[in-house]
């Protein structure tokens, strides 16, 4: 899905920041945070994810309908009554969504939390400890990384009949943790032996104190960006449980609605209304939380922002394309170009491959 | 080799963590499920059925714990998962066994073709950072976020109909029998192009944007600026400097993401009414058919750890370092 894809995107993000362990090194908190919020990613998935958090606070409240409460407009098109149609037992479509916004929300933080938590547990331990301890939590998390997490999730939730948000998000939480556990100790190995640990073990600071004041800060960007791959995961499995009927016991969710118009052959009526805004709220939410990943994956690796420009036209009206490590000649001659002309003495081999 | 030895050595031990993670489950559960599963059925379970239900709930009293397990090996090893009671009285074996081709021609080809489509696109997108590529970025990434089952039935509902060329449910043409010949292939492949083409679009953009995060991260390495300095072509620097180092990484991360696309691929099955593992585990879902949903869950699990193995043994072929060792 997904995961992940759809699971496979939370997977990945982690690779960019395992990419370059030199990079976290916040100089001072206040001003990182405002930089953060710079990156137009960051800011833009922000605004995104805060409204999500905003209707699943008041969802409920406002709805217009009770979601549960049967008309006689039964699978009406979208109208000005009912904002996104009603379903097969007059039930607003619209009052659905905005009632199934918390539980997602809610399941899906609790379950990145917990999964969070476990991961900095296990991960910092294996890395810092190393040894016996090391091993033994890795083949754990290795274990947990290779095993089917939706499956295992859907037999667990099954066979717990009638299974309520809370123990769902238990269930997600207790599941998904190896990941980010696994990237957190690739993370601690590499930090571990930097001159400032050395120091403040040579001074005979405590290693609780090592792990939670020097190492940890430094792991923040790493950890920030698996609690949100966490939480896109958590969702989607949410969904994916709910979709398959199996939490139907749990209230309303998005999963429950594409569950319900699934099961009433939506598609073959042609009410796209029934499954469209549950997907897209999916599909929203998601987004914004993957760009809060990248802004941070690019604000601790700064190489994979997007470049801009990285063709410029110069003073002559040729182009040049810039790359990392190259500085491009350009000559001085007076003499007029017609583009952009690198004069040959003064061009090695890779610059003339450059500005072909 | 010895690393070699060592990976098997972890996935004998992941596949007996996961027997036991089996065994232990239905065990877990409050009370007395068999009871409410008898009442639930009405009296159509048989006494063997009914039987084999307390031996995988151990709610046999005569035995202890560690008898139940050794029991439950034994079964193993003959292939006997139990009876299946959804399709009874077929043996979950049996059952698993008519689905798993399905499931794994659907999954695994479509699976390797998008990584080597999505690894493809990555490098492109890592080499040529700032042009036009970057536009793809904020596409994938919504198309990843979909859920796979919504987008399946987006899919159908948009492309299928009466007068469509696909197919919107099942593996093959109803009035045909599986066969290997010139009818049921291509029945069959037409019926598959909907589903692959929904698990495509939705698995692509993960591996898109991890190998252009590789590429981008590989290109500044010093090796990149030596081959470009040698007057190399940027082709030849592109796929067999930048790129071969940055596959190493994706490749590991292929084999650790399988477990998460076949969750996601189940549910394309289930919206396809694909006759695949995912939509007999629905219908074992529905009847509350636990030896079923089991035998399908250790199924998986097995087929993902050989598809791991399967790209450890590339690993160990496209990285030189791994062998040296032994």
């Amino acid at each position: 899905m997904t995961i992940p894809t759809s699971s496979t995107a939370q997977v990945i993000p982690g690779q960019g920041a395992m990419a370059a362990p030199e990079a976290a090194k916040p100089a001072k908190a206040k001003r990182q945070r405002f930089l953060f919020l710079k990156n137009k990613k960051a800011a833009f998935g922000l605004i995104i994810l805060g409204l999500y958090v905003l209707f699943a606070i008041i969802g409920p409240w406002i709805t217009p309908y009770d979601p549960d409460a049967r008309s006689n407009d039964l699978v009406q098109p979208p109208s000005a009554d009912h904002w996104f149609g009603t379903t097969h037992l007059g039930q607003d479509v619209f009052s659905q969504v905005l009632d199934g916004t918390r539980p997602v929300v809610f399941v899906g933080f609790l379950a990145g939390t917990i999964a969070t938590v476990l991961s900095v547990i296990i991960g910092i331990t294996a890395g810092y400890l190393g040894g016996k301890t090391d091993d033994t939590l890795s083949a754990l998390s290795n274990v947990f990384l290779v095993i089917p997490a939706i499956p295992l999730m859907i037999i667990i939730t099954s066979i717990l009949d009638n299974a309520s948000n809370l123990l769902i998000a238990l269930i997600i939480g207790l599941t998904s943790w190896s990941w980010n556990a696994r990237v957190l100790r690739a993370q601690t190995l590499s930090l571990r032996r930097r001159d400032y640990i050395e120091a403040s073990r040579a001074t005979g600071e405590k290693t609780w104190r090592i792990i939670g004041f020097e190492l940890l800060p430094n792991l923040t960007a790493v950890i920030a960006s698996g609690f949100i791959g966490t939480v896109i995961f958590a969702v989607l499995s949410l969904i994916t449980l709910a979709f398959i009927g199996i939490v139907s016991a749990a209230g309303w969710n998005w999963g429950t609605i594409l569950f319900w118009a699934q099961g009433q052959q939506a598609l073959a009526q042609g009410a796209w209304w029934w499954f469209v805004p549950a997907g897209l709220a999916i599909a929203f939410l998601g987004t914004a939380l993957s760009l809060i990943n990248f802004a941070i994956d690019e604000f601790v690796s700064p190489r994979l922002r997007s470049a801009g420009k990285t063709k410029l036209k110069t003073a002559s009206g040729g182009t040049v394309r810039m790359r990392i490590g190259f500085t491009p000649v350009l000559s001085n001659s007076p003499e007029p170009h017609t583009r952009a002309q690198i004069h040959p003495d003064a061009m090695t081999p890779v610059a003339r491959e450059a500005t072909k | 080799m010895k690393y070699f030895l060592q990976r098997i050595a972890f996935y004998l031990f992941t596949a007996w963590a996961a027997i036991t993670l089996n065994f232990f489950i239905p065990r877990l559960v409050p009370g007395d499920p068999v009871q409410s599963l008898i009442a639930k059925f009405r009296g159509q379970l048989s006494t063997e059925a009914i039987n084999s239900l307390y031996v995988l709930f151990g709610l046999d009293d005569n035995k202890g714990l560690w008898a139940q397990y050794v029991d439950y090996w034994k079964q193993l090893f003959q292939g006997d998962l139990g009876l299946s009671f959804t399709f009874f009285p077929s043996p979950v074996a049996d059952i698993i066994g008519d689905a798993l081709p399905w499931t794994v021609l659907l999954v695994g080809i479509t699976t390797v073709i998008s990584f080597l489509i999505g690894t493809g696109l990555g490098v492109f997108a890592g080499w040529r950072r700032g042009s036009w590529t970057d536009g793809l970025l904020p596409v994938t990434t919504f198309f990843s976020s979909v859920p796979y089952f919504w987008l399946g039935i987006i899919a159908i509902y948009l492309l299928t109909g009466p007068d469509s060329f696909f197919p919107s449910s099942g593996g093959f043409d109803s009035s045909l029998v599986p066969a290997w010949d010139q009818y049921f292939i291509p029945s069959a492949l037409q019926h598959s192009l909907l589903p692959a083409l929904t698990i495509l679009i939705s698995s692509v953009s993960g591996w898109i944007l991890s190998m252009r995060n590789m590429m981008v991260t590989v290109s500044s390495e010093d090796y990149i600026t030596v081959a470009h300095a040698k007057g190399l072509s940027e082709r030849r620097v592109a796929v067999s400097y930048a790129a071969r180092n940055a596959l190493l990484p994706n490749i590991s991360g292929f084999a650790l993401s399988l477990g998460f696309i076949v969750g996601g691929t189940l549910l394309v099955e289930i919206v396809f009414s694909y006759p695949g593992l995912g939509f007999i585990l629905l219908q074992a879902l529905g009847a509350k058919d636990y030896p079923l949903m089991q035998g399908i869950f250790l199924v998986i699990t097995i087929s993902v750890l050989v598809a791991n193995l399967l790209a450890d043994l590339a690993y160990l072929l496209l990285d030189p370092r791994t062998r040296k060792e032994g």
